[in-house]
């Protein structure tokens, strides 16, 4: 069943024609030739397509496209597009410096799910690890965020070159920078 | 030998490609855009054994959208079907479970998807046989084990040997059936070109352009030259990339079926686990005979392993056994047993990496039943010159890595009572192992190196990047031939429209490509001098190294592990790891630390996870996704680290290196398992170390 | 998967309206676990109603005291909600340590509770399984039983529920609000999961084109606001529990005896599995270990193991022994 709908794809309107069937993740790859998001698994157990999507980083190949009529998605494509610059994230920045990656193929989805994390971390989202879920202070302060935290917050995204360590090395700088400046 | 003088090479230059895979932009296999794609659905095999008795086509055909259905009764005949594996749609015989037995071609992918479930295959099934074990009657001794290994050796008595050791260590110990699973799932564009001198045009996910040209050119009766693949980025392999495989075939056949439309098929994830190669389980019968002083005498290792009916894969899971240490009595043997089982192949590191869990775990054993530390142990065995060989080592520094990694490690606050460490609920233990891997170098590749003037510099070669860096490493050492900055050189690779390249397998990539591009680097200042003109060009091809006849060329390394297990629940989690390497020199710190670091977290990944169930009633791979066929996530890897010594090998090839991509995962698993003893006094023999294989021993230390 | 129909819910009775007309009409939440069975045709709707953008998305105190959460709100949402946090750690505890952050953003609340078991043979439509298929059989009986369940199981069924946050309501006595064709009802979570006996097909008792609207949790106590969960899993995050235990304790400073406590169980059951066994044998018992350890026997007593899953008796065991004195400890 064919529907039309639109798009708010890294920053840009998109209109575009999908089947029900068709994926959020292949709406994007196979129907607007956006292939930043990754096939991974495409069941919701590797991470590799995740977007932001209306703000959020979510999984774009568990969900229809014709549902997300009129959404906003972000891509590791369009990041630097979307914060005005067209230059890289600092996460991206971070990455590269800390050789974050090997075969690149997780890599957007990795970026992606770090920016979605930093921000929950910084409304005050608890994680699994997070010890004490009620701390004094207000409810949305910004969570701790050392290794352990960062680690279990971006388990969602698997990486088989095993760059993991890297990462959070990456993401520890891109926190405290981001922290500290603030 | 070694005759670049390093000055790119060393520095840690930032990945090249580092920009394009941040954003996503860096185009794999499913990712170039062609025009007016067509989408392939595979449809597998539900039974393991048996043959097709009928064909039911219609519904699928019906489904408007779909431009074609293929099965073997209709699909175009391949020139040549030796290799079965590749012999696609050619007959109705089925040898394993998720078989290729036919295809849908649509104009979407989730057309192709839905028409495919409507084909209706009839089978004639036999019960199928999929279960390895070591008192099968049907056991063979292949020819060679993988690449080109003797099946056995032996050298003096072992048996007698063991009868006189005071100290003995007999044990079994078990890898289960693993995958690759790398992040990319395995992928191949295809267009049939009929008025093309390009016959046939491949964008695939592979190890190797030329190794896929090769193997497929002749399936269509095409030459080489009219067959063209093409693969800038790949979004890892680990070996499951370095051989086509059967979906290649298909989606040439398909492409065949609709001429001049491009067809588009990726496996799904689920269909990976029967059509992409796997590590082959292994039994693995060890005995250690020692004097009470720790000194080695004998050594056998006898290894039975599966393969498929179609086709043989013999993996060499005991030749690191014959190198690692000295015993005046040794022995080695391989046995398979042909099963209805998918086709195995390349695993990172095939062989040493299950031969080595075995034999580390063995010598942890070995340390045990003597008393010894068993860094110490492993001192005391180092051999002087190969065993197996008798040729003097380029440089063995496996005891340099032992004793730096003991220091870094803190492995003096090891207790030797396992069981002893306690803290809160958890039970810490450190571990140990060491690691190796041959360095193996291919001839056949060729580059072609060309001034463009000003000073700047063309590079082709069709060599790949996996993952491993090539794009920026095989610049580095172009760039130090050349006497330029990597900024003045351009590479060209993936693709054979370049010159052609070998397989990165075996941790030879930069080395085979490495050497054939200095190479032509001194073909080119010999031709045209140190003042070229812009346009000059040469090309060489991988030069010849007398003396890797003449030496045993090994990597070296050793691995620590802490663990940490749950007192309770048996849970295990490993805050600490560190290899300490001797893999010759380095070209890029920055992405070898990753390709150490990667291999590592791979080998935490099979020591604590990794395990593909058969179901034996059906032969079918039941847990075929990531959801339950594990691999280590972020939360498992914490403070994991590498380091090498600061060395070079004189005799590998002009810039010293011995390959990096496979010690990572050698022994490492090893340094987990023997941990996790040290910790409980739980020896786990059968991978993986789960949870539920120490709740009895953690009940008998609580008692 | 087969073509459907997509339709965006106006409201909830236009969308209970529109399924309960359609026996081949679903609902469409997040779409983590439905969009996952349509495409490996597990699930085969001609229809789906999408209820994600519904006004269900309010978690708020309810005039007794209690939190009322909406069906739509997201896992994370719901996990990082100041009152959760503070009143019902073992809601919090549980929902974090299900699936990954990306999941839990898009992963609703009433789409939890009515996930569908993770059995292998269940996802793959080549093999036999009641639950899928009803009358094919059970592929998973003799098979790859290692996931699967010692407490009631039948002989038709042996799968086990999936869900985290389930185990957490279900040990903070939850009650469901669902909305139907002829009005809405509540019922209390317990109520809301069935054993496989001789229907494996259906996991829940709610009819056809009944919507689950939101899910209300009782007044806080001394005793929820130190309730717990604890999931034990091979890999240290994302992925499934081998065994779960949600509990709270109530433990008299003066005597140290238990004077009341809650204890669920996942990954043991084809349900959320409340311990009201162990939980007899708790109230009135010492807070000691070896109290804790009688009232586990008392829950597993009743265990039947198979080749492969034999370990979660013990492990279960030790689980619950483990967070009751966790949760003893941190009181003092």
């Amino acid at each position: 069943m064919e529907h039309r709908i639109t798009l708010r794809v890294d920053g840009t309107e998109r209109a575009v024609t999908v089947d029900s069937r068709t994926t959020l993740l292949d709406a994007l790859r196979e129907r607007l030739g956006v292939t930043s998001p990754k096939k991974g698994c495409d069941h919701g157990q590797c991470g590799a397509c995740t977007v932001l999507l209306e703000g959020r980083r979510q999984l774009s190949c568990l969900t229809f496209a014709v549902a997300h009529d009129g959404d906003q998605v972000v891509t590791a494509e369009g990041l630097g597009e979307v914060r005005g610059d067209g230059g890289l994230h600092p996460v991206q920045q971070a990455f590269i410096e800390q050789d974050g990656f090997q075969c690149g193929y997780c890599t957007p989805g990795q970026v992606c799910s770090a920016v979605g994390m930093l921000d929950e971390a910084e409304a005050g989202h608890p994680s699994h690890v997070t010890r004490d879920l009620a701390p004094p202070g207000a409810p949305d302060s910004p969570a701790p965020l050392d290794d352990g935290e960062i680690r279990e917050r971006m388990s969602g995204n698997l990486c088989r070159c095993g760059a993991y360590v890297n990462i959070v090395a990456a993401l520890r700088e891109t926190a405290t920078a981001s922290r500290g400046a603030s | 030998m070694t005759t670049l003088r390093p000055r790119a090479v060393g520095t840690p230059l930032e990945r090249l490609d580092g920009p394009a895979k941040v954003t996503g932009t860096a185009r794999y296999a499913f990712e170039h855009p062609v025009e007016d794609p067509l989408y392939v659905h595979p449809v597998q095999a539900a039974v393991a054994r048996g043959r097709i008795t009928g064909v039911d086509t219609e519904a699928a055909a019906a489904c408007p959208g779909v431009a074609a259905v293929l099965t073997h009764r209709d699909a175009p005949r391949l020139e040549e079907t030796g290799d079965e594996e590749l012999a696609v749609l050619q007959s109705g015989r089925i040898a394993f479970r998720g078989q290729l037995v036919g295809a849908v071609v649509a104009a979407d992918a989730e057309t192709a998807r839905h028409a495919a479930s409507l084909v209706r295959i009839a089978y004639e099934d036999e019960r199928p046989d999929v279960e390895l074990r070591a008192d099968r009657d049907d056991l063979y001794a292949p020819e060679t084990v993988n690449p080109f290994f003797a099946t056995d050796t032996g050298e003096g008595d072992v048996d007698a040997a063991m009868e006189r050791a005071p100290v003995t260590v007999d044990v079994t110990y078990t890898t289960p059936m693993e995958h690759n699973n790398p992040m990319e799932p395995h992928t191949t564009v295809a267009v049939w070109q009929p008025d093309s001198p390009v016959r046939l045009l491949l964008y695939a996910s592979t190890q190797g352009v030329h190794t896929v040209r090769t193997a497929l050119a002749p399936l269509f009766g095409l030459e080489a030259d009219q067959v063209r693949v093409i693969s800038p980025h790949v979004g890892g392999g680990f070996g499951s990339k370095g051989m086509p495989h059967a979906h290649d075939v298909l989606a040439a056949l398909c492409a065949r079926a609709v001429p001049g439309r491009p067809v588009k098929l990726a496996l799904t994830r689920q269909q990976m686990f029967t059509l992409a190669g796997h590590r082959t389980p292994t039994i693995q019968h060890l005995r250690l005979g020692c004097g009470t002083d720790g000194r080695i005498t004998a050594i056998s290792h006898d290894v039975v392993e599966h393969t498929a009916r179609i086709k043989e894969f013999a993996e060499q899971t005991a030749t690191g056994t014959r190198m690692m240490y000295s015993a005046a009595n040794r022995r080695t043997s391989h046995r398979l047993a042909a099963l209805d089982v998918p086709v195995p192949s390349w695993m990172r590191a095939p062989g040493e990496c299950p031969g080595l869990f075995a034999l580390e775990c063995a010598m942890d054993e070995l340390a045990a039943a003597c008393g010894l530390d068993p860094i110490e142990l492993r001192v005391r065995n180092d051999p002087p010159q190969d065993p197996e060989t008798g040729r003097p080592w380029s440089g063995r520094k496996l005891v340099e890595c032992l004793s730096e990694g003991a220091r870094r490690f803190g492995w003096d606050r090891r207790a030797a009572a396992p069981g002893a460490r306690r803290e809160g609920r958890e039970l810490v233990g450190l571990g140990v192992a060491s690691a190796t891997y041959p360095y193996y170098a291919s001839q056949g590749s060729e580059a072609l190196v060309r001034h463009e003037g000003a000073g700047r510099w063309t590079v082709r070669i069709g060599a790949a990047d996996i993952g491993t860096g090539t794009w920026t490493t095989l610049t580095q050492i172009a760039a130090d031939a050349l006497d330029a900055a990597p900024d003045d050189v351009t590479l060209h690779i993936g693709d054979t429209a370049l010159p052609p390249a070998t397989v990165a397998g075996g941790s030879s990539g930069l080395a085979s490509w490495g050497s054939t591009v200095v190479a032509a680097v001194r073909a080119f200042r010999e031709q045209h001098g140190d003042d070229p003109p812009p346009g000059a060009e040469s090309r060489a091809g991988t030069p010849e190294n007398p003396d890797q006849k003449k030496y045993a060329l090994h990597s070296f390394g050793a691995h620590f592990a802490e663990v940490r297990v749950d007192a309770d629940t048996g849970e295990i989690r490993v805050p600490r790891m560190l290899g300490v390497f001797s893999a010759g020199r380095i070209v890029n710190p920055r992405t070898a630390r990753s390709q150490f670091i990667g291999g590592m977290t791979m080998g935490l990944s099979m020591a604590l996870h990794e395990h593909t169930v058969l179901d034996p009633r059906t032969g079918q791979v039941v847990n075929d996704d990531l959801a339950d066929y594990h691999i280590a996530a972020h939360a498992d890897v914490c403070d994991l680290d590498a380091v090498w010594l600061d060395e070079e090998d004189p005799h590998s090839n002009p810039m010293g290196t011995r390959g990096i991509g496979e010690i990572g995962i050698v022994g490492s698993p090893s340094a987990v398992v023997n941990a996790v003893f040290n910790a409980t006094g739980v020896r786990v023999r059968d991978l993986p170390a789960t949870p539920d294989k120490l709740l009895e021993g953690l009940d008998a230390l609580r008692a | 998967m087969i073509p459907f129909e997509y339709r965006r819910a106006a409201d909830a009775q236009e969308a209970v309206a529109t399924v309960a007309a359609r026996p081949d009409a679903v609902f469409l939440g997040g779409g983590t676990n439905l969009v996952d069975h349509m495409k490996l045709g597990v699930a085969a709707p001609h229809m789906l109603v999408d209820v994600s953008r519904l006004p269900l998305t309010e978690v708020e105190e309810t005039p007794g005291g209690g939190l009322r959460v909406g069906a739509a709100v997201r896992n994370s949402d719901l996990a990082a909600h100041p009152l959760v946090r503070q009143r019902y750690p073992a809601l919090a505890r549980a929902l974090l340590s299900g699936a990954s952050g990306q999941l839990r953003n898009t992963a609703t609340t009433g789409g939890n509770l009515l996930q569908r078991t993770r059995c292998r043979y269940f996802q793959d439509v080549t093999t036999p399984c009641n639950k899928r298929e009803p009358g094919s059989g059970c592929a998973a009986i003799g098979g790859w039983d290692r996931h699967h369940a010692v407490l009631g199981a039948s002989e038709h069924c042996i799968a086990v529920h999936p869900s985290d946050m389930a185990v957490g309501l279900l040990a903070l006595d939850a009650t469901v609000h669902v909305l139907g064709a002829d009005g809405a009802r509540s019922l209390p979570l317990a109520d809301l999961h069935r054993l496989p006996g001789d229907s494996p097909e259906r996991d829940t008792v709610l009819a056809h084109g009944e919507l689950i609207t939101a899910v209300e949790l009782p007044p806080a106590s001394a005793m929820t606001r130190w309730s717990t969960y604890r999931k034990v899993r091979e890999r240290a995050s994302y992925a499934f529990a081998l065994v779960s235990v949600a509990a709270a304790l109530d433990v008299d400073d003066d005597s140290g005896v238990v004077r009341d406590a809650r204890v669920a169980l996942g990954g043991v059951a084809h349900k959320p599995w409340r311990a009201g066994r162990a939980e007899d044998v708790l109230r009135g018992a010492p807070a000691t270990e070896e109290s804790f350890r009688l009232a586990a026997g008392a829950e597993l007593a009743a265990a039947e193991v198979r080749d492969g899953n034999a370990y979660k008796v013990p492990l279960a065991r030790n689980t619950i022994v483990a967070v009751l004195r966790d949760l003893t400890e941190a009181r003092r």
